[in-house]
């Protein structure tokens, strides 16, 4: 990797973090915002010359959500990246295997019987696993599993996840109905400190062990008998492989909601910037990417209308014609020209 | 020294035996050839090997060590498996295909490290293939992916390679060249090479020990110039073949299929 390409894309989450600062349906003028953010950094603890509602959507609604689109474009990103690569399958993210939509219907299930942020993400984890695992024995034949055969029980899986979903709202009582059905949008807008502190552990050990194993994945994507045959234990790998992804995807469903394409769309975008496969580079540009590309997709859905709009729908309109054009293109040789 | 032995081996996958009673000892330094028609049991007996097949009972010991009872990350450093070549999913380059010999020598978190790029780099270079490094692996002939194959096993620094079917859709020259750079690999590193061939022309010429396969057996089993005969040919492939002697080789001639 270059070095302009690296500082690009090191540099690339950060400036759309300072943008979206700016934006927003409440105005705040540009310099105030500027001053604001030299004040808050130089000297934290004076006295503030602006209103306190200022203060408020900058720092208390403002940087949580853009924080928490960060840390949700890493987990999606970096997720299908490896995902990817241990399936050897250009085609597939956590949305396609159903993982999304597994931790989705443990996500609902614990809003809609116990309300606690722990047990939400607890349950979303394991239904995404879960998930994962019917969608991988479904596509597992004898020789491996093929692609089509792994996006078809994909498919299967999300939908009856789905009706899980719809079932839940049907039986959930009103009170809590609206808890269930925020969170359904797919939208960043239920942030605040509090969830972006309660997913930040998850996302981080999650990214750090993909990141380590980054060398590893290059390995894990060569076939099971050729990665064993080089001195890996497949099955242990491509599992703690698995659960860094689930954990990392269905801690940020819990609060987020079902935000698909992402996972898919931003490896082959870092693949076909860094002409190369290779993941020890792929993997750090698909965290730089998808966190800035996720930002601008939220900015996108509370700016572009003058209501929110559900960032989901925003990801799909994008990612869909992607996926048609990847399939087109042959999938495994999209990013080679 | 005898680097491999395999002991009354015999494995089935469920159904049937494929392998039944296979004996077989491997000197460090010389090329045994397991040779046979389609379907005699050469791939499956290289599997067992080197435990990507697991049979019943141990059979198959390393410099004493039984392979079933080795960690991969162990086995691997030991033995080099060279697959036949295919194509990966993902265009890495040749030279990151190389460096994935050099994984048993990393922890699960580990990246490579300068010195086994240097390695590499070498096992690269003593297939003649060091200038396509930077090439994608996906972009390179059919022979050189074998070579680059041959290079990734070469960074494992092992005491054994096993290739499956290294000729395997190769032209003339290649198929030459390829066997060409494994015996010089047994010869000066000292390699115990076993590799599997359905040309019994190309076995003759390459092999110190023949192990002729038929039925997931081994029928005969010695020096190439007491295997290669008439008799055996027709035994294992239905092939009347005159055997062409002209004092410095032999060359089996098919006349007719019997």
């Amino acid at each position: 990797m270059g070095k302009t390409s690296f500082t690009i894309l090191v540099v690339l989450p950060f400036i759309t973090s300072f943008l979206s600062l700016f934006l927003g349906s409440y105005i705040i003028p540009p310099e105030t915002i500027l001053r604001m953010i030299f004040m808050k950094l130089i000297s934290p603890s004076t006295h503030s010359p602006w209103p306190a509602t200022y203060e408020t959507i900058i720092f208390d609604i403002r940087l949580p959500r853009i924080v928490l689109a960060l840390l949700g474009g890493v987990a999606l990103s970096v997720s299908g990246a490896s995902l990817q690569t241990v399936f050897r399958n250009p085609l597939v993210d956590s949305y396609i295997l159903g993982i999304s939509a597994g931790a989705g219907f443990g996500a609902a299930l614990a809003i809609a019987v116990i309300p606690y942020a722990v047990s939400i993400q607890l349950s979303a984890f394991i239904f995404g696993l879960l998930a994962f695992f019917i969608t991988y024995s479904i596509a597992k034949t004898r020789s491996g599993t093929p692609i089509v055969s792994l996006i078809l029980a994909g498919v299967i899986v999300t939908s009856l996840f789905s009706a899980g979903i719809s079932l839940i709202k049907f039986f959930t009582d009103p009170h809590r109905l609206a808890g269930v059905v925020t969170w359904l949008m797919g939208s960043l807008a239920v942030s605040g400190w509090g969830n972006v502190v309660s997913i930040t552990p998850s996302v981080f050990i999650g990214f750090i062990a993909l990141f380590l194993m980054r060398w590893r994945l290059n390995v894990l994507s060569m076939g099971d008998e050729e990665a064993r045959s080089l001195g890996i234990n497949v099955e242990r790998d491509r599992f703690i492989v698995l659960l860094a992804a689930t954990l990392m995807v269905s801690s940020f469903t819990s609060i987020a909601g079902i935000i698909g394409w992402i996972g898919l769309m931003v490896p082959h975008m870092a693949r076909m910037f860094l002409r190369s496969p290779d993941n020890r580079v792929v993997i750090p540009a698909s965290a730089c990417i998808g966190s800035a590309l996720l930002l601008l997709a939220d900015d996108a859905a509370r700016c572009l209308t003058t209501y929110e709009l559900p960032v989901g729908v925003l990801t799909t309109i994008g990612g869909a014609p992607f996926f048609l054009y990847l399939l087109k293109r042959g999938g495994a040789r999209a990013w080679r020209e | 020294m005898e680097r491999v032995i395999v002991e009354d081996l015999s494995f089935s996958y469920g159904y049937g035996f494929e392998l039944r009673d296979i004996s077989l000892r491997v000197k460090s330094g010389s090329i045994v050839t397991l040779l046979g028609p389609n379907g005699s049991g050469k791939t499956t007996l290289l599997k067992c090997i080197n435990a990507l097949l697991k049979p019943k009972t141990s059979c198959v010991y390393v410099d004493g060590k039984d392979v079933l009872k080795m960690k991969e990350s162990e086995l691997a450093k030991l033995m080099g498996y060279v697959p036949q070549s295919h194509s990966p999913v993902f265009p890495y380059t040749v030279l990151d295909v190389v460096l994935m010999g050099r994984t048993s020598y990393l922890n699960i978190f580990q990246q490579p490290s300068r010195a086994d790029i240097d390695k590499a780099e070498e096992a690269l270079k003593s297939v003649g293939l060091y200038s396509l490094r930077d090439r994608p692996y996906t972009e390179i002939s059919g022979g050189e992916r074998q070579l680059v194959l041959i290079a990734r096993a070469l960074a494992q620094e092992p005491k054994v390679i096993l290739l499956d079917e290294p000729t395997a859709h190769l032209d003339f020259k290649n198929q030459f060249k390829v066997l060409r750079v494994i015996k010089e690999v047994a010869r000066k590193r000292d390699v115990a090479v076993i590799m599997s061939l359905h040309d019994p022309n190309l076995a003759y010429l390459f092999s110190d020990v023949i192990a002729l396969m038929k039925d997931g057996r081994i029928v005969a089993c010695s020096d190439p110039n007491s295997v290669i005969t008439r008799e055996n040919i027709r035994a294992v492939y239905g092939i009347d073949a005159e055997i062409v002697d002209n004092g410095r080789g032999k060359l089996v001639l098919p006349l007719e299929a019997v």
